[in-house]
């Protein structure tokens, strides 16, 4: 089911950092032609259908048609994400439609602490079993073992 | 010929692979490295973003044991898991290893739900659980979370934290002084022309599985639709291999059983929603071939049933004509129709069905959602069809293929201790090397939280490793280096030298092209070694002939050109998946019955041999050219 790049939308990101596109495709299929300053996929063949680039571009210059092999051409699934939920507007071959809308987090976007609220390792901690947060993050006193 | 830069880095803590394990393994090592000062760098060949299986996010957490008893249903112990996983892998894995993902697996889902993964609950906060070992999440973004905890917590680091993306790891690096030591690893950049050379105190190796090794069933412009990701090209264990540690179970594949073509996941279909399947004359095939599969009793009359049964039910369902299969998702309205007599809450019951039904697919599967629409199928009220699919190496779903590790010292029976230089928890059988995820073999089930709890593991084991050796620097010397530089690059050399011999440069007798290459390997795969082709049958003589053809690609690896990066990228990924391939078949040449009947089986010896109820390990060495393939005993904690 390949990506594909709208010609009219896609500037290229010319305006970021990064190209969105090129920086997130997990399997580097996105390439931008710097003279028309437009991404495309490089080699359709190879993609998972994984909507990484759909979801992340700023122009909602990318979509993705279903895979030839298999797909009644005409039906498309149309994210748009937000930082807290996704919208998904299904098109059926037929024309009917149908909306969904789901949870993505429940915390803001770059609020993660990994470390903070825990105790500061302590090295002559290396030797137990226990990981960043046990026992107590599990809600139990103890780690199961081996029965002796 | 193009200039390459060389960059070496040096490190303590190294992590190649951001997957689940390796976004696990770095919120753990940051942890334990920051009082002592350690150095943790974590390579990746995409963006940690959006990298791994998970990518695309998921709908559901598959292990999660519930042992506070805060659950809706099913509060498990890992003792039960353990059980559970030994009996669907057929009676053997590392029962070590399993439990020990089971005791810790439920922080690791705790630390997610602090970080904002929407966990299904009730009323009175218990997660949903939605099987025994199941609980629903809205996970589109659940891989954006966990990479954003692995970031922060390398950030926490300071200078001591770093993240290299977009870095290939082709090989791994020994130690000049101890050759059994392993002490980094090498890679180039798909983006830049520059060759990385990482020294590190410890290597902990979590890049994932393999896809692609066996022929996928699209092969057209749908050829990336393999169930996992196309991106998996298998450089954990082939540069495992290469390096000389020890694998085990690398016949143990698995075939998953989905949604025909798309690939959509069936798990919440048949554990949440109790949705029926069938065969083409709306009759039963799980359990209606007793009389062939009681012969792999005790293990097939065990509740649940293992996988590779009911998979074998469905190839049995097969050869007698009786496909295609179907998945009635709208006999769950019909059900609801007949149990729920309230016209409000009826509807109200079935908008729910159909919200969940359609988060399923796209929160990790998105083409299952288009190919109902492209279809014109309402799951609400048509089935669609069920096929089994190409068989993946995952050691971290129902299959067991990757490294023979060292155990946690308070579970690891006595007798597996010789095997490992020293004991460290998921070292493999060489000093300094570590791996998880879908890296450690004979330990199934992990599935994405197992695979991040099982990274934090092998990261604390890492850092304790590294802080028991504080004397040591790795010894590698520029020769080694720049000798590696040019194995890495060779299919950019061939390529320049030859290509204007043609006047196309596509065809050319001088070198293949890392997709044919690809294509061979593939080929022999399907139709040799028990491949869907062939309904996932084989036999030595199959087998035999398979290992004769890929041994010419073995010679023709030498022979890839690559035009660009990207195409350097696919000759590595297919180089990697060659390897995979010979270490497959040579074990299924070593396995005289058919012990995963619906993940392979051999036509020659179509049964369960309880004699053989041990696992078979193979390593390579790679000065010798020579495998080296034996038994391990299965020995039981429980």
């Amino acid at each position: 089911m390949p990506s594909f790049v709208i010609t009219e939308k896609c500037d290229g990101c010319k305006g970021q950092d990064k190209t969105a596109c090129l920086y997130i495709c997990p399997n580097d299929l996105m390439v931008l032609d710097k003279e028309r300053m437009k991404a495309y996929n490089q080699e359709p063949n190879y993609c998972w259908e994984c909507y990484c680039c759909v979801k992340i571009c700023p122009q909602q210059a990318m979509d993705v048609r279903g895979y030839q092999d298999f797909m009644p051409m005409g039906a498309a699934s149309t994210p748009l994400r937000g930082t807290e939920d996704i919208m998904w507007t299904i098109t059926f071959r037929d024309g009917r439609i149908k909306r969904f809308k789901y949870a993505t987090r429940t915390t803001p976007e770059g609020s993660i602490k990994a470390l903070e609220g825990f105790p500061e390792a302590k090295p002559a901690d290396l030797a137990n079993q226990f990981l960043l947060g046990e026992p107590d993050i599990m809600g139990v006193k103890e780690l199961p073992t081996k029965k002796k | 010929m193009r200039e390459i830069a060389t960059e070496v880095v040096e490190t303590d803590v190294l992590i190649l692979g951001g997957g689940m394990a390796g976004c696990g393994a770095a919120v753990e090592a940051a942890y334990w490295a920051k009082p002592l000062g350690l150095k943790v760098t974590l390579v990746e060949k995409a963006a940690i973003d959006r990298s791994g299986p998970v990518a695309m996010g998921l709908s559901a957490i598959n292990t999660y044991m519930g042992m506070d008893g805060k659950v809706t249903q099913n509060s498990r112990m890992p003792d039960r898991y353990t059980e559970y996983v030994t009996n669907d892998q057929m009676g053997l894995a590392r029962q070590d290893l399993v439990f020990d993902v089971g005791r810790h697996v439920d922080s690791t889902v705790r630390h997610f739900e602090k970080w904002g993964l929407p966990l299904w609950k009730d009323e009175a906060g218990n997660f949903k659980k939605s099987g025994e070992w199941q609980v629903m999440i809205s996970g589109e973004s659940y891989k954006v979370l966990v990479a954003e905890a692995a970031k922060n917590a390398i950030g926490a680091l300071g200078d001591k934290g770093q993240l290299i993306e977009r870095v290939y790891i082709t090989h791994l690096l020994k130690d000049e002084k101890e050759p059994d030591r392993i002490c980094g690893a090498v890679g180039f950049s798909v983006r830049e022309d520059k060759f990385y050379a990482f020294k590190a105190k410890v290597v902990v190796l979590i890049l994932g599985g393999a896809v692609h090794v066996f022929r996928p069933r699209s092969q057209g412009e749908g050829f990336g639709r393999s169930w996992m990701p196309p991106f998996l090209g298998g450089s954990t264990y082939a540069s495992m291999i290469l390096a000389g540690a020890e694998l085990t179970q690398m016949d143990v594949t698995f075939v998953p059983p989905r949604f025909k073509d798309s690939y959509g996941p069936v798990g919440t279909f048949f554990l949440l929603f109790k949705t029926p399947a069938t065969n083409a004359y709306d009759g039963p095939y799980v359990g209606a071939y007793g009389s062939e599969t009681d012969k792999w009793a005790p293990y097939a009359k065990a509740k649940p049933c293992p996988t590779p049964v009911r998979n074998y039910e469905m190839i049995l369902c097969a050869q007698e004509g009786k496909s295609p299969f179907y998945i009635h998702t709208q006999r769950v309205v019909e059900r609801y129709q007949k149990e729920i007599t309230d016209p409000k809450e009826l509807k109200k019951k079935i908008k729910e069905y159909e919200a969940e039904a359609w988060e399923d697919f796209l929160d990790m599967t998105i083409a299952g959602a288009t190919n109902w629409a492209a279809h014109n199928v309402d799951p609400m009220e048509k089935p669609m069809e069920l096929q089994l699919s190409d068989p993946c190496f995952i050691g971290s779903h129902a299959a067991s293929c990757g490294a023979w590790v060292c155990g946690a010292e308070d579970l690891m029976p006595v007798e597996y201790k010789d095997a490992f230089p020293a004991q460290y928890n998921c070292m493999t059988t060489l000093l300094g090397l570590f791996t998880a995820g879908c890296g450690v073999g004979a330990c199934a089930h992990k599935f994405s939280s197992g695979s991040h709890v099982q990274g934090r593991i092998v990261a604390k084991s890492a850092v304790r490793f590294v802080n028991d050796q504080k004397g040591y620097t790795p010894t590698v010397s520029d020769a080694t280096i720049n000798k590696l530089k040019e194995i890495v690059f060779k299919p950019f050399t061939l390529y320049d030298e030859k290509k204007d011999y043609t006047a196309m440069p596509d065809v050319n007798p001088f070198y293949i092209s890392p997709h044919s290459f690809l294509f061979r390997v593939q080929k022999i795969m399907g139709e040799y070694a028990g491949g869907w082709e062939t309904l996932y049958g084989t036999s030595d003589k199959m087998l035999e002939v398979g290992l004769w053809k890929l041994a010419f690609c073995g010679e023709d690896a030498d022979k890839i050109g690559a035009k660009n990066l990207h195409e350097l990228l696919r000759a590595w990924e297919a180089i990697h998946r060659y390897w995979v391939a010979e270490a497959c078949v040579r074990t299924r040449l070593a396995r005289k019955e058919s012990r995963w009947p619906g993940y392979y089986f051999k036509h020659d010896y179509l049964k369960l041999d309880e004699s053989q109820k041990k696992f078979i390990n193979l390593k390579y060495d790679a000065d010798k050219k020579e495998w080296t393939v034996f038994e391990r005993p299965m020995i039981p904690i429980l």
